[in-house]
């Protein structure tokens, strides 16, 4: 969405983005892969952000969430200025279990929005981050609620209440991932795996943000929801989130 | 596209880390043209140095001999260990001459979105070296990014479980930096690491 111009006549344009992943670049640069509020998913060079003098200091580092100021470039854009919004990285790397869940939730987001992004996306990651920063909720909680929301604004919204293939009024019992949620008996495959009345709850209050439920949930309840929603998560990505074996249940 | 070895030598060059197409030709006809380059001496160089540098056996930094010149100081203190995340930051510490005890180089950082985890670091080498009581302090020295910081956590928190005293390298205002351009980040923590003067 350019329309402006520097006084060199290079295409400028502004953004309010949170900062998935950053590579190295060089001597002293970066390339830094950025979720934008309005123009998706960019790659973009912060020059000389490694020196420890940089103007950038921490505003480009993983889940920060930034007013940046990029050129157009003709490959990738270069980062000219960043103002933060939300300093969550620190708060978030504070605690052990916050920084893997957060790991997983941006690289999650880089994977979904893919070929494009949306302000959907953009708002939910921010907001899961936010959540993680001011410890609100267990992280593994916020994690797979996380998860859960982010694949259903890509358009693989799970059921857990009726049949996700013919549409039967609920309760079920069976989770079949690759089904898209909850089956009923009669379409449940065979050796489909049961699943408890309360993890199927528990798996519901995730994606409505129910999170009195949610909390109220026991351990190995949230540790049973946790696997269905890794398994949820890694089958419709198709490629393993690498991040996601890391995650640590406990918090510092 | 140049034909056969040459391509072969810039595709090679090319490979090297902070080394892009453009350079690795430069490098290439660098090597082709100039007479008084001393090729075999360079080529030598990049065999011994494949053959004789190892990782030190008890921290993780690179020496020639099993262990380093730095564990081999009988001058160094025991009782301190200052732990990194790569040699190149047991050089620049080793600049600064603040530093006299010893060192230990975990190999990286925790990154999981890279697959790296705390297995994949010498961590279980460094609880083993803190286990016959010897040391007094360590000094978490590794980068002030979000994977060091997340490290640092990870080790506090594994280290709390001894007697020992952990710290963590200050972090705030560059030397020669202003202050209008640094980040909230850094900021807080030259303020959180304030220091009398009077």
């Amino acid at each position: 969405m350019p329309g402006q111009w520097d006084d060199r006549g290079v295409p400028v344009y502004r953004d309010e983005a949170v900062v998935l992943r950053t590579h190295k670049l060089g001597e002293a640069d970066r390339i830094v892969t950025m979720l934008t509020r309005q123009h998706g998913k960019v790659r973009a060079v912060a020059k000389g952000v490694r020196r420890t003098a940089s103007k950038f200091g921490a505003r480009l580092e993983p889940f920060m969430v930034a007013d940046v100021q990029l050129w157009e470039g003709r490959t990738l854009d270069v980062i000219t200025q960043a103002e933060s919004l939300g300093s969550y990285g620190t708060l978030i790397t504070d605690d052990y279990g916050s920084y893997t869940a957060a790991s997983v939730m941006v690289e999650t987001a880089d994977r979904v929005t893919e070929s494009e992004g949306s302000l959907q996306q953009y708002l939910l990651l921010v907001g899961a981050l936010r959540s993680l920063s001011r410890r609100e909720h267990a992280p593994t909680l916020t994690l797979d609620s996380y998860l859960l929301r982010a694949l259903s604004v890509a358009g693989w919204a799970p059921t857990f209440t009726d049949c996700a293939r013919c549409a039967t009024v609920g309760p079920h019992h069976s989770i079949v991932v690759q089904l898209g949620g909850v089956v009923c008996d009669t379409c449940a495959p065979p050796g489909a795996p049961k699943v408890d009345a309360v993890t199927i709850g528990l798996l519901g209050a995730l994606v409505e943000g129910d999170w009195p439920t949610a909390e109220a949930a026991s351990e190995s309840t949230r540790s049973k929801a946790s696997g269905i929603v890794a398994a949820y998560a890694q089958w419709h990505l198709e490629r393993g989130l690498r991040s996601l074996p890391h995650v640590s249940r406990e918090s510092s | 596209m140049y034909e056969g070895i040459v391509q072969d030598l810039i595709d090679e060059l090319g490979r090297l880390p902070g080394i892009g197409p453009k350079s690795a030709q430069r490098i290439a006809f660098h090597i082709l043209q100039t007479q008084s380059f001393d090729v075999a001496r360079l080529a030598e160089i990049l065999t011994t140095v494949r053959e004789r540098v190892k990782f030190c056996s008890i921290c993780g930094n690179i020496s020639e001999q099993d262990t380093c010149t730095i564990c081999r100081d009988p001058r160094r203190d025991p009782a301190l260990i200052c732990v990194v995340e790569e040699a190149k930051d047991v050089v620049a510490i080793e600049r600064t001459r603040e530093f006299r005890g010893l060192y230990h180089v975990l190999g990286g950082a925790i990154s999981p979105i890279d697959g790296i985890g705390p297995d994949d670091l010498s961590i279980r080498q460094l609880m083993q070296r803190l286990a016959d009581g010897t040391v007094q302090e360590v000094i978490i020295a590794t980068d002030p990014n979000l994977e060091g910081e997340a490290t640092a956590t990870y080790l506090s928190r594994l280290l709390t479980t001894l007697e020992i005293r952990v710290t963590r390298l200050a972090s705030g205002l560059p030397v020669g930096g202003d202050l209008e351009y640094a980040d909230e980040v850094t900021l807080g923590r030259a303020f959180e690491g304030r220091r009398s003067v009077s």
